[in-house]
């Protein structure tokens, strides 16, 4: 009988990060002005979940239920820490849309406590919860940004996909159950060590399809281009990189630690599913324009990397899957940091065209964009090489040789889109100028409709206004029709994001709360 | 004829592939898509109870209970954006979710 001060110091993080977001919720329910408050208490939780997590001894607790082991306690840290980046990045950029609120942090604290059950989850019912708990508050996320329409639509998928991945993963859980006896991995490991029977293995293959769904692996990828495209751009940093890797570790631990015994039965499953993810995320990356869109794809393919390390079996599967997905956080994390540090009058940067000549312009943010996008496609001094070679190196040593090669020409031809977003960044016309940064006065617009006459010419700064000339004359034509469809968009009415100027705000007083464009009637 | 746990478990097989068929074939209305989930989730707890008596272990009861918390939980959050969608689009029909396409 373990004593009670072990289980506490063993379940700390979770508690800790549990009491947090509790009493921000009522903090913010009493206070909703203090977002600032309420952001840097919750930043302040997550690190000190995550020095708790690394502090805290191994074991088990609540007969199983919570199980801290090294690989559990790591992918924790680095959830805690990309989450609490995520809080950050994702109050700034609400506020300079006018739209921050103190529910942003919570939901994130939610979502990473969910995440560290995930990464500790020793027994079906916790895994269940862990996994509701994670889901439900990313619902909300991706459907968090009001008055677009992209948004809600994206929360809408998220939420109907996502739910239908917990019922088909409940189904195959209760299988196991019913046909192995107990829902605790290690008594699982036991009743299947001389064998699995038919019905264990149904539900084996229901419970990776579900989770399937939850990390993106590709027969169900589909919801992920639409739902990166829709949501805010912290919010799908935050998505691409964290949950993916909460729910990875999830799977090697129920493949490993209770399924064990029936490595040949799940290692075709994961195979296939790793072959046709790096596929799908290099061929259908191919045709993308918008940026999101395009790091869906990436993340797609990432999955495909992390599952053939995680086929290969054993701890240096499982290892080179923790490494390749640590890093692909990072990556990935930086990245969007990047994306959501850009805006162009307001509205934020999604397509290629938007970040055209940015080198120019932003030189610091593009060679840090520059440098992720290279590090995800794993080109050689940057970290990403080093995850892709641990996963092809298990891969190989466990013979799965054929899988490899097939992962590493997805990789070849994936190199297309992100050389190409390097190219657009350092080598094409750019479309008129970026916002400036945030801490920096904002000087006039540029846009043509714009009465420039109404401000002072010592606001006017044409010299950092004007675009940058194309360095190569074939660039030239792209700026024409470029600008035509900037116009397009910001005739949206709550796109423009031009609500800090001043006549603006003086015609509608109620910036940042509208819902819509308006009621149901008005829609044509 | 006695009823064993076979009838049970075809009876919640039936239940979820009504379930999963609603969610894909339904074409008209996401709250059709709402009743085929909770259709899901009810067919594994008709599972999950049958195996507990079957197995006189009550683990699976408890887990039915979880399983009827976070239903609750899910249509709250469910229904929640669906009014954030509806009060976009003005209309709930499942082919209106179709800004995003790729």
């Amino acid at each position: 009988m373990t004593p009670p001060a072990h289980l506490i110091a063993l379940a700390a993080p979770q508690l800790l990060l549990a009491g947090a977001s509790l009493g921000l919720l009522m903090v913010g329910a009493f206070r909703p002005r203090a977002l600032n408050l309420v952001a840097g208490l919750g930043v302040a939780s997550l690190a000190a979940a995550a020095g708790l997590a690394l502090i805290g001894p191994p074991g088990q607790a609540f007969a199983s239920d919570l199980v801290a082991d090294r690989g559990a306690v790591f992918a924790e840290i680095v959830i805690y820490l990309a989450s609490a980046a995520a809080i950050v990045l994702g109050q700034a950029w609400f506020a300079r849309r006018g739209q921050a609120r103190f529910e942003f942090p919570i939901l994130i604290l939610i979502a990473a406590l969910g995440m560290g059950m995930m990464c500790r989850a020793g027994d079906l019912l916790s895994l269940f919860v862990a996994i509701e708990l994670q889901s439900l508050s990313l619902y909300v996320l991706a459907a968090f940004e009001k008055g677009d329409g992209k948004s809600a639509e994206a929360g809408l998928k998220y939420f109907v996909l996502g739910a239908l991945s917990t019922g088909i993963m409940l189904y195959g859980i209760s299988l196991i159950y019913g046909f192995a006896g107990s829902t605790r991995f290690d008594q699982i490991a036991a009743a299947v060590a001389h064998g699995a029977s038919g019905g264990v293995l149904v539900g084996l293959v229901f419970l990776i399809c579900g989770l399937g769904f939850k990390v993106s692996a590709a027969p169900f990828h589909m919801w992920t281009p639409d739902v990166y495209e829709g949501a805010p751009t912290p919010v799908v940093g935050f998505f691409a990189g964290a949950p993916k890797l909460a729910a990875m570790v999830l799977l090697a631990r129920v493949l490993t630690e209770s399924f064990g015994p029936a490595l040949a039965q799940w290692r075709q499953v994961l195979v296939v599913m790793a072959i046709l993810s790096v596929a799908v995320g290099a061929l259908a990356g191919l045709r993308q324009s918008n940026l999101k869109r395009l790091w869906a794809y990436s993340s797609i393919a990432s999955i495909g990397y992390a599952l053939i390390g995680l086929a290969a079996g054993g701890a240096e599967g499982v290892q080179a899957m923790l490494v390749y997905m640590t890093l692909y956080v990072i990556d990935v994390t930086g990245f969007f940091a990047c994306l959501a540090a850009l805006a162009r009058e307001g509205r934020p940067l999604e397509r290629f065209s938007d970040v055209a000549g940015l080198v120019r312009e932003r030189p610091g943010l593009a060679v840090a964009m520059t440098v992720f996008a290279l590090s995800g496609l794993g080109l050689p001094p940057f970290s990403g090489l080093w995850g892709k070679f641990y996963v092809f190196k298990a891969a190989i040593s466990a013979g799965l040789a054929p899988a490899a090669v097939i992962a590493l020409i997805g990789s070849v031809i994936a190199a297309y889109y992100y050389l190409r977003l390097v190219k657009v960044m350092w080598f094409d016309a750019s479309e008129g100028a970026v916002d400036p940064p945030p801490w920096r006065p904002r000087a006039s617009p540029t846009a043509p409709r714009s009465s420039s006459s109404r401000w002072s010419s010592s606001r006017w700064r044409p010299s950092i206004r004007r675009p940058a000339p194309p360095p190569w004359p074939w660039c030239a034509d792209k700026r024409s029709h470029a600008s035509d469809e900037r116009t397009r968009l910001e005739t949206h009415p709550s796109r423009t994001g031009r609500r800090r100027q001043p006549r603006r705000r003086r015609r509608r007083p109620s910036h940042g709360r509208r819902d819509g464009p308006g009621l149901p009637g008005d829609r044509q | 004829m006695t009823i064993g746990l076979d009838h049970y478990l075809a009876v919640a097989a039936i239940l979820f592939t009504i379930g999963v068929f609603g969610i894909f074939v339904n074409r008209r209305n996401v709250i059709v898509i709402l009743m085929s989930i909770e259709l899901i989730l009810l067919a594994v707890n008709i599972n999950l109870v049958a195996f507990s008596s079957f197995l006189h272990d009550v683990v699976g009861q408890i887990f039915a209970l979880f399983v009827l918390t976070v239903a609750a939980a899910e249509a709250a959050v469910g229904l929640a954006i669906l009014v954030t969608f509806f009060r976009w689009r003005g209309d709930i029909a499942v082919d209106d979710a179709s800004m995003m396409k790729g």
